[in-house]
């Protein structure tokens, strides 16, 4: 679903990403961990082209993401993202922020936008909160709306940059069970986390980045038990004993 | 120095036409300046070298050449070289025409950077989020950035447009009859013309104090963390 191949990335003299690769199968949960500044937000934005790469190629559900012909707001279009910092639009109310996109993306009408975010709002367990306006609620609360707003595009896949760093310790689990909830019901994830509680529930494979560079693509279950490079077991101490 | 205001009361409704003049100036000015501004801050951000730098010129020219001067210069040339080419042969009262053109295209350049900021003052995470739903570029902005940069800006534009009000009397020297103008000839007229100037400036003062007043409650309110309203 997802292929990532030998992506390369330069901000000016400055190499964020080294000849990265991953795969991302349908179904499939992947989780990319990895110390900050490694490159984890720069590669899971290439995915949907918010960055753009000098070297490799990326492709989507068959479509290539850094061919010049390929209509990129279409592709976006089917492809979830959840930021850290949530990044609902303020001026707009929960409900409006859900069907924005489904109105002036997809063309739906307002009814039938309304009665999806509706009922992914049921979802997220926020159905009372739709007139009210982001800054109301709170940070897990947001996040969710985020979620809902994503899943509102009926994607095909989801990329979740850090979804919880950026949240209260107590607030850290309400949105993290509806990523599990997501990820039991099917969806192809590709998750930033360093929540290993999520990774050993639901991931299929862990990626371990550093300094730019895929260091480990492994399965959870080896990846956690044996990790093969000492840059990942070091990470791994320090981010376990917190 | 003894004053006589009693001309006042009996010249109200000569002032009064003179201050829809100058409203007017100000409103379309402001109106004008804004739709305009916003054109020019985007053309100004837009990807387009080109369109970039013809904004940042037009911006740059008009901060740097005196408002009367403008003025002089739309007055004397440009609005009679226009006119002359549109509707050859006709003689038209050109005054009020060349004020609103003038005041508009003058002040979108002011608005234009106040704009420019707002806009800069909406996070990259924002943008990012609009396009990673699958909106354009366009859309993003129309939808997502540009209303938050114009209602944080509300203040600033509104006090621009203040600013405006005043620089509108400024149109005495294209012979047009704004407020300021026509309690000058009132003055001149009846020789109250001291009573008569100092008269507009408490005009000017009372009206400007006001809604400067009424900006700064706004401002208030556009502040208040929202977590309170709830
Ligand atoms: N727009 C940019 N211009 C220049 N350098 C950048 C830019 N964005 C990121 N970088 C650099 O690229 C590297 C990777 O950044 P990135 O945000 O992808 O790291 P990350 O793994 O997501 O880190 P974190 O855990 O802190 O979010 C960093 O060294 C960062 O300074
Ligand atoms: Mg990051």
């Amino acid at each position: 679903m997802i292929s990532i191949r030998n992506v390369s990335k330069w901000f000016g003299e400055f190499q964020a990403l080294k000849k990265c690769s991953a795969e991302v199968h349908k179904g499939e949960v992947v989780v990319i961990c990895g110390p900050s500044g490694s490159g984890k937000s720069t590669l899971i934005k290439c995915v949907n082209g918010l960055e753009s790469f000098q070297e490799g190629e990326i492709w989507v559900d068959g479509i290539s993401v850094a061919d010049r012909k390929t209509d990129l707001p279409k592709l976006r279009s089917r492809v979830g993202m959840v930021f850290q910092h949530f990044e609902l639009f303020p001026h707009l109310s929960i409900l409006d922020n859900i069907t924005l996109a489904q109105c002036r993306v997809l063309g739906r009408s307002k009814k039938q936008a309304v009665e999806k975010a509706v009922q992914l709002l049921e979802l997220v367990g926020l159905a009372e909160q739709k007139p009210k306006f982001p800054a109301q609620l709170s940070g897990g609360q947001q996040q969710r709306v985020a979620i809902a707003r994503a899943l509102a595009m009926d994607p095909i896949a989801m990329l979740f940059d850090e979804p919880t760093s950026a949240l209260d310790p107590e607030m850290i689990n309400e949105v993290l069970d509806v990523m599990v909830e997501l990820a039991q019901s099917g969806m192809t994830m590709l998750v930033v986390t360093h929540e290993m509680g999520f990774a050993k529930r639901v991931a299929n494979r862990i990626i371990f980045m550093d300094r730019g560079e895929v260091v480990e693509d492994r399965p959870k279950q080896t990846f956690f038990e044996n990790p093969e490079t000492n840059r990942a077991r070091q990470f791994l101490s320090k981010i376990l004993t917190h | 120095m003894a004053f006589d205001w009693s001309s006042i009361p009996g010249s109200l409704p000569i002032l009064w036409q003179g201050m829809i003049v100058t409203l007017q100036i100000a409103l379309v000015g402001a109106l004008v300046g804004i739709l305009l501004g916003t054109l020019l801050a985007l053309l100004r951000l837009s990807p387009s070298r080109l369109l970039s730098w013809l904004s940042a010129a037009y911006v740059t020219v008009f901060r740097s050449i005196p408002l009367v001067m403008v003025l002089f210069w739309f007055h004397l040339i440009l609005i009679p070289l226009v006119v002359g080419l549109l509707f050859p042969g006709k003689r038209l009262e050109l005054g009020f025409i060349t004020a609103l053109t003038a005041f508009s295209l003058f002040e979108a350049s002011y608005y234009a950077e106040i704009i420019r900021a707002g806009i800069l003052s909406v996070t990259k995470g924002q943008f990012n989020a609009g396009l990673a739903l699958g909106m354009n570029r366009r859309q993003v902005m129309r939808l997502v950035i540009l209303p938050q940069a114009l209602r944080r800006m509300i203040p600033l534009l509104l006090t621009q447009a203040i600013i405006l009000f005043q620089d509108s009397t400024l149109v005495y020297v294209i012979n047009l009859d704004d407020f300021f103008r026509k309690a000058y000839n009132v003055g001149n007229t009846v020789g109250t013309l001291n009573e008569m100037i100092l008269f507009a400036g408490a005009v000017y003062l009372v009206i400007c104090t006001l809604a400067s007043g009424c900006v700064r409650q706004l401002h208030r309110k556009l502040t208040v963390p929202a977590r309170e309203i709830a």
